[in-house]
């Protein structure tokens, strides 16, 4: 018997598992996470227990650090709201911190010169309707090099960031700069903020309903259709009779324009005026929320929530139990990191050597006892 | 000769998640002797050899290699062993020489000596009546050239159970007989064939034993001089069939595609079709026969107008209007003037169907545009799948069920149920039973004929000459993108076939 060779663990592809087991798995990968978590804790001497009590109450127990939290989930999920469609196409767009920029300069730009001229309400429509579409423009031009040359879309896009966040720099130390050598672009007027619905900016209700739209979108539409179709194969899109170039300008105009819309909503809602970190990571942190989601618009809901109530959490951490900042990143990593690899064990499951030995000779001893 | 056992299965069972691929298969072959592993797509032959192989590794039972029980866990084992498998798709690398690509991935201690190597290499040739030059480059060979630069390599490597994963799929009858030769001459050297097969009369010119597997399950061993194309038709399928195509005539047969002067480069600029001209009658089946890469492909997605034409004219005639031509239309409008495509390229989910979708989304591919709302209509295309999975017998669990997972013979009745469904004028079908059991392949022949009979211009790409002959009313023969023939079909001969698919530029035969 040379059992040597036998691989001591081995792959299996594995059928569709029953909708209760992946569940149960998705659920063990975070309490396994936090267990992990619950190590790291122990071994810089803070009560693991205590600090996810504060994590919880710091970021949801009082009204205040509720507020706070839902203003962090509310630029998250609207942004991976943004790049679902792009990336159920397969086209990888990572520029969302650029469209946002993008969208929140357009929007300033109706703060600061046309707060004056008009009330509220037409001034925050024309507002975020500016930010929809420089966004949206911001996002074609990648998308119109990709559909004509095939240019890499997903370096384009990158590059776009740098651009836009360097024009806003611009901005701030020239023309639109406040007070002389402040290097800051003043605060927008009150008619140009948007108005606030249950202490949090109202963004929360615009994105809620962009939650129900993506979905409906994704799902019923005959975009949506196409965009699954060409996420699929090209070549399938084609023989369909669609115009991929035109599908892929299109969905990238839509994307872009609902994160302009999010910076919109930033520089508004949140800031009241804009900066060059307007953007502050969203459009990256929002790609781990749509694939966490499997770019189901009512997961992002949750998932966003989740990456929100850890970011808050972490700042009650360190202000209460003096735990560095650096830690719950790590927590926040080692969170993600499980629930992306459980995935691994859905699709897939693992055979063990030593198990199927022990089986075999389970099996072996049961047949000498029948014999005996 | 003396019977030296090669190898011996016992028991091998094979699951992929709930799928038995493999169970419980015995299976025994000794030096000297070819075995025709026979059995329909899907069967679990591939499966089996890989597990011969390395490339998978068994859940249950054991192999014995000259009657010790070994444990193959990778292809290194297994080239330890001395087994080597020639697969389907060829693993060569395209600049470099055949000696340089036999070599390749061997771990010697010596220092490589390519004018050794070259040696060497002709020495195997000569022993095993092989025709090929070490020194010539992969990209200036035939695939015929490519698959024997294959089986070197194994033979190179000193395998003596060699394993052929359907060898003669891509040759022309010529060629498959020069290499039914080298292959005896391999087995009068002692070596254990196995070949991978579901051509019946390849098993009975070529075989000393036929084993037959059937969904997975290992049915028997037979002596291929005790039994016949019959007999083992009926093991494989598990039934008696009948190996019969009603082959009708359409009483007016009237002009619909005509091309003329066709040429097309692909996108690297190499010429693939070159001044191709025929004419697609309403009511008649033409077969496309030719060796893989001819320009079928090609051909149909110039019609279909996936490809760009450069040069030439395809004119198509539609019931009571003018003719037009169809060259510089988009996909979109060459469909809705009635042409039809049920392409089944090589890759089957590469294009025509979605793979992440079930067989609703795959119906709506033909009508998502429909209707003048922004919503797509699910209702139509779901009732045309349901019909479709009863009327095919396609096995999926629902509608609903992603095509990708679903076995190919499946997946190709997917397509050509929905090609078939969407009442086309010209129906173009390539490779439309590849990958399906014998049954469902006769069904497919049946529905084309119907489509035929009710005056519809079928245009037929296929790889299987006796099939060919058969279903069809004319074949015309490409051989590297040129027109080399128009046969009848009721009058031809396979050997005239399959001269024409070597030769450029035959005569047009009437």
């Amino acid at each position: 018997m040379n059992k040597k060779h036998e691989p001591l663990i081995r792959l299996a592809k594995r059928e569709m598992m029953p909708k209760g087991q992946v569940w149960a798995i998705r659920i063990g990968s975070i309490l396994l996470a936090l267990l992990l978590g619950g190590f790291i804790l122990m071994a810089i001497g803070v009560n693991p227990i205590e600090a996810y009590g504060t994590i919880i109450s710091g970021s949801l127990g009082k009204k205040t650090a509720l507020r706070q939290t839902a203003k962090i989930a509310v630029p998250l999920l609207g942004c991976a709201l943004a790049i679902a469609p792009c990336f159920k196409m397969r086209f990888w767009n990572i520029g969302a911190e650029g469209q946002i920029t993008a969208g929140a300069i357009a929007a300033s730009y109706f703060a600061l010169y046309w707060a004056d001229k008009l009330p509220a309400l037409p001034l925050l429509v024309i507002m975020g309707a500016a930010g929809a579409i420089a966004g949206g423009i911001w996002a074609l031009i990648p998308a119109f090099f990709k559909a004509k040359w095939n240019t890499n879309e997903t370096l384009f896009t990158l590059m776009m960031n740098y651009i836009v966040i360097g024009i806003v720099r611009w901005l701030e130390g020239g023309p639109w700069e406040g007070r002389k050598g402040s290097q800051v672009i003043p605060q927008f007027a009150e008619n140009a903020c948007l108005p606030r619905v249950l202490g949090v900016h109202c963004g929360w209700i615009i994105v809620l309903i962009l939650v129900v739209l993506m979905h409906i979108y994704m799902r019923h539409t005959k975009h949506g259709y196409e965009i699954a179709v060409i996420g699929d194969s090209i070549n399938t899109a084609r023989y369909a009779g669609m115009n991929v170039g035109r599908i892929m300008m299109r969905t990238m105009f839509i994307s872009g324009a609902i994160s302009g819309l999010v910076g919109f909503i930033v520089a508004s809602g949140a800031n009241g005026t804009l900066y060059h970190g307007v953007a502050d990571g969203v459009g990256f942190t929002s790609i781990t929320v749509a694939w966490l989601a499997q770019l189901n618009a009512f997961a992002m809901v949750a998932i966003s929530g989740l990456l929100a109530v850890l970011t808050k959490g972490a700042e009650t951490l360190q202000t209460r139990l003096a735990v560095p900042a650096s830690i719950s990143e790590i927590i926040t990593g080692i969170l993600l990191f499980c629930m992306l690899g459980c995935e691994f064990f859905i699709n897939f499951r693992l055979i063990l050597r030593a198990k199927k030995q022990q089986k075999e000779a389970a099996a072996e001893g049961k047949e000498a006892n029948e014999n005996a | 000769m003396e019977t030296v056992c090669a190898i011996e299965l016992k028991n091998i069972t094979k699951r992929f998640g709930s799928v038995v691929a493999n169970d419980g298969i015995n299976l025994s072959l000794n030096r000297g002797e070819i075995l025709s592993l026979l059995g329909e797509n899907g069967s679990g032959k591939t499966t089996l050899m890989n597990m011969l192989s390395g490339i998978y590794y068994p859940d249950e039972g054991e192999i014995c290699v000259g009657g010790e029980k070994v444990t193959i866990s990778s292809p290194k084992d297994a080239f330890r062993y001395g087994i080597g498998m020639i697969h389907q798709h060829y693993k060569l690398v395209d600049v470099f020489t055949a000696a340089e690509n036999i070599v390749l991935g061997l771990d010697d201690e010596e220092k490589l000596d390519m004018n050794q190597t070259n040696a060497k290499v002709r020495a195997i040739c000569e022993k095993y009546g092989f025709d090929i030059d070490p020194t010539k480059k992969i990209y200036d060979m035939s695939v015929s050239q490519k698959q024997t630069v294959e089986i070197i390599k194994v033979l190179y490597r000193g395998a003596d159970i060699l394993i052929l994963d359907e060898p003669t799929a891509v040759l022309t009858p010529q060629e498959t007989d020069k290499l039914f030769a080298v292959l005896r001459n391999m087995r009068a050297d002692g070596k254990a064939i196995v070949i991978i097969t579901h051509k019946l009369h390849e098993v009975m010119a070529l075989s000393d034993k036929v084993a037959v597997l059937r969904k997975g399950k290992y049915i028997g061993t037979v002596n291929t001089a005790e039994t016949n194309p019959q007999a083992l038709t009926d093991m494989m399928v598990g039934h008696t069939v009948t190996l019969n195509i009603d082959r009708p005539t359409y009483e007016k047969p009237v002009p619909r595609l005509s091309l003329s002067g066709v040429s097309c480069f692909d996108a690297e600029g190499v010429k693939r079709l070159d001044d191709v001209s025929f004419t697609a009658m309403g009511g008649e089946i033409l077969g496309i026969a030719g060796v893989a890469g001819s320009g079928q492909r090609e051909l149909l997605e110039c019609i279909a107008g996936l490809h760009p034409v450069s040069s030439g004219s395809i004119m198509y005639t539609p019931d009571e209007a003018a003719p037009s031509d169809l060259v510089g239309k988009s996909p979109m409008q060459i469909r809705k003037s009635g042409v039809a495509m049920a392409f089944v390229p090589e890759d089957r989910l590469g294009m025509g169907l979605v793979g992440s979708m079930g067989m609703t989304g795959n119906m709506m591919l033909r009508s998502w545009r429909k209707g003048k709302s922004i919503f797509v209509n699910r209702k139509d295309p779901n009732k045309l799948a349901n019909q479709i999975w009863h009327d095919l017998e396609v096995v999926t669990p629902s509608t609903e069920f992603p095509v990708r997972r679903m076995s190919g013979g499946n997946v190709q009745k997917v397509l050509v149920g929905r090609e078939i469904a969407s009442a086309p004028s010209v129906l173009m079908t390539a490779y439309a039973v590849r990958g399906l059991d014998i049954n469902t392949s006769y069904t497919i022949y049946n529905l084309l004929t119907e489509q035929k009979m009710q005056g519809v211009a079928v245009v037929y790409v296929g790889e299987d000459l006796d099939v060919l002959l058969e279903l069809c009313d004319r074949i015309l023969v490409l051989c590297g993108g040129k027109v080399s023939g128009i046969v009848d079909a009721r009058t031809t001969t396979k050997e005239e076939v399959g001269l024409l698919m070597t030769r450029v530029g035959g005569k047009e035969a009437e």
